[in-house]
């Protein structure tokens, strides 16, 4: 074991399936020289050559469409978006193109697109979305959303090797800011299991990414009233582990669905609803949704603290919930 | 780097000099009937009501699509569109499996999933295109990508037509690909009408491949009712890529002889325009050729029409057994599986 960043991890993940297989190759903006924008691939260049660290012109559509075909010849590539939110520049190639392939045409189309993805640093409308449910909608993609540096090293790992086109949502706010124990040895982590943060008995909160931490936070407080919080984190959205939510929803009887995405059709409006067609008897209250506002992302940092969930909001949601 | 255009092709010996002798240009002219024969039965599938949906067809780019096809090497790979079915063809796609495509059964390409041209035979070196053009183009571009990382010495070759040529996705693939100079052939097929829009109003250069020029590459316009120039210009473009010459692109100037689809009657195509270009048929300028250049006979001419006719007949009958997909396996494949990777190509 080593202690790692969240950022680390991933850069440990993506090196060691490098190395353990030539078929895996990095192309991005400013990945090689530059190491990218938030250093994922620093060094990346020199270890592995500029034909497998590719630096590409400043074109979404290209990068992902690229893979797209270079994927379809055998190769696994791992595409950086610099920002999640520039995605939106390469939605055709996800969404027509790669998402579709296996399905219609029985070619499998095994990409990975890494997304440094949310907000809580001023980084404006465009630098600080979480596409995730967007990309959630469309059958045929799957959705990582990592929390921890152990899971976002083995998630990144089996999102290589998945034969599926695989969106990887790196939250920028957890780079440097989560530090942990993980292992120095290759592993991998199921898609669709999802992992128990904090385990409790009277509220469970289902959510992902740097909400779990907000949830975290938020569950000490709650536990300083005597509410026992049980946190289950979904690791990937896309696919997402059914039998766990439900499970803790007829342990706890009570379930906040929170995400960073804003509200109205995002994931957790498809989560709650699963909630109240499979376990409705179990319920001793509704299922309540926190989430940010149906707005875009603001700048100013006043402004950015209401649109983001905190965690006094998450806290009063809980109470809510508890006293019902 | 002005654009360079291509002059007709001339005699047999410069044909053979061109790497083709006599039986290739048999297969080239049985190619352009099988894929005319296809695209004929298909309309008349398609009135009698076995076809949903929609359908397409390339007539008048037959001559484009067989000679970009006969030049590729057997390792290349290509994404062809919706006028291009003499890739298919010429690639050897049976004819059977692609009435069963259009018709929607278990047998086609496409397993019923997708319709009409929408559709590859993966294990024949092409990729099934979608609707939204150019996207291929990106994916084409990613292919050669793949074959210069592993210094492989195959091709990609990737189709548009002039109407897609205004979205974003050709300039990024082009770009892209000039920029790093990757084994990958642009083919456009500019047939003068996007659905009723004409050339004045998709783009304001004279010739489409006068952008090569600005991605760093050739840009060559040639006659594609000439099946055999756009073969040796195309085969010209493949080696060069192959050798680590980088991209060209092959602007391919016929007229969509039909409308935009079986609804569409063309109305706003001036009929002088129509009348012009039935003279260039690349179908019948082809026999004419061969007639004169290659001493096929009467009797060479009817054995060939005959086989092709038989073809048809068999394709279709055999295409109309094909059973229709079966609604419980819906699900199936919208995730690949790791065993789906077991192709010749991901391997």
């Amino acid at each position: 074991m080593a202690e790692m960043t969240y950022l680390q991890a991933i850069s440990d993940g993506l090196r060691t399936e490098m190395r353990r297989d030539e078929r895996v190759f990095v192309i991005g903006e400013d990945v090689g020289v530059y190491g990218g924008a938030f250093k994922v691939t620093l060094g990346f260049q020199e270890e592995f050559g500029p034909w497998r660290v590719i630096d590409s012109p400043l074109a979404e559509t290209a990068i992902v469409g690229a893979c797209t075909g270079a994927a379809i010849m055998g190769m696994r590539p791992v595409a950086e978006m610099q920002f999640a939110d520039f995605v939106s520049c390469a939605w055709d190639h996800l969404v027509t193109v790669a998402a579709k392939q296996r399905f219609r045409a029985g070619t499998p189309v095994p990409i990975v697109v890494r997304l440094p993805s949310g907000g809580g640093f001023s980084g404006g409308p465009f630098h600080s979305q979480n596409p995730e449910s967007s990309f959630a909608h469309i059958p045929g993609l799957k959705c990582v959303c990592p929390a921890t540096p152990e899971d976002a090293k083995g998630l990144l790992i089996t999102a290589i090797q998945d034969p599926n086109p695989v969106l990887f949502f790196e939250h920028k706010h957890l780079y440097r800011r989560i530090k942990s124990e993980v292992p120095e040895e290759r592993y991998t982590i199921p898609f669709g299991k999802a992992r128990t943060h904090l385990e409790g008995d009277d509220v469970s909160v289902i959510t992902w990414g740097a909400m779990v931490y907000t949830a975290g936070e938020a569950a000490k407080k709650l536990d300083e009233d005597g509410v026992s919080v049980e946190i289950i984190d979904l690791r990937t959205v896309m696919p997402w582990d059914r039998e766990a939510v439900l499970a803790s929803a007829r342990k706890t009887s009570k379930v906040l669905v929170l995400h960073e995405d804003t509200r109205t059709g995002g994931f957790g409006a498809e989560i709650a609803a699963t909630i109240a067609e499979e376990a409705f008897e179990d319920l001793d209250g509704p299922v309540k949704r926190i989430a940010a506002p149906d707005c875009p992302v603001p700048f100013s940092p006043v402004l950015e603290k209401a649109f983001i969930p905190q965690v006094d909001d998450v806290v009063a949601g809980l109470r809510e919930l508890a006293a019902y | 780097m002005a654009v360079r255009e291509a002059e007709p092709v001339g005699s047999l010996s410069e044909v053979k000099e061109a790497g083709l002798d006599r039986e290739d240009l048999l297969g080239i002219y049985r190619h352009l009937l099988v894929t005319r024969g296809i695209e004929e039965r298909g309309h008349i599938l398609y009135k009698q009501g076995k076809i949903p949906g929609s359908f397409y067809t390339g007539r008048g780019n037959e001559g484009a699509a067989v000679g970009v096809a006969t030049a590729m090497g057997p390792n290349d790979v290509g994404t062809p569109l919706h006028r291009d079915m003499g890739v298919h063809v010429t690639r050897g796609v049976d004819a059977w499996r692609i009435f069963a495509q259009y018709m929607g059964r278990e047998d086609g390409p496409t397993r019923g999933r997708d319709g009409n041209v929408h559709m590859a035979d993966s294990r024949l070196g092409m990729i099934a295109m979608v609707s939204h053009l150019p996207a291929m183009l990106p994916v084409a571009v990613g292919c050669a990508l793949a074959f210069r990382i592993r210094q492989e010495r195959r091709v990609a070759v990737g189709w548009f037509g002039e109407g897609a040529s205004a979205r974003g996705d050709a300039h990024e693939a082009m770009n892209f690909a000039g920029v790093r100079q990757l084994p990958v052939v642009f083919i456009c097929d500019n047939n003068q009408w996007a659905y009723s829009t004409p050339t004045h109003l998709g783009y304001a250069v004279e010739h489409l491949a006068d952008r090569a020029a600005a991605y760093g590459f050739e840009g060559v316009v040639v006659d594609g009712t000439d099946v055999l120039a756009v073969y040796r210009e195309a085969r010209s473009a493949i080696e060069k890529a192959r050798e680590g010459g980088g991209p060209t692109l092959l602007e391919c100037q016929t007229l969509r002889m039909e409308g935009h689809a079986v609804h569409d009657d063309a109305f706003y195509v001036p009929k002088e325009l129509f009348e012009e270009w039935a003279k260039r048929d690349p179908v019948e300028r082809f026999r004419t050729w061969l007639r004169e250049n290659a001493e096929l006979s009467g009797e060479e001419e009817d054995e060939i029409g005959a086989r092709v006719k038989k073809l048809l007949n068999d394709a279709l009958a055999r295409a109309d057994e094909s059973p229709q997909p079966d609604p419980s396996t819906l699900l199936e494949g919208v995730y690949a599986t790791p065993e789906d990777l077991d192709t010749p190509h991901h391997k």
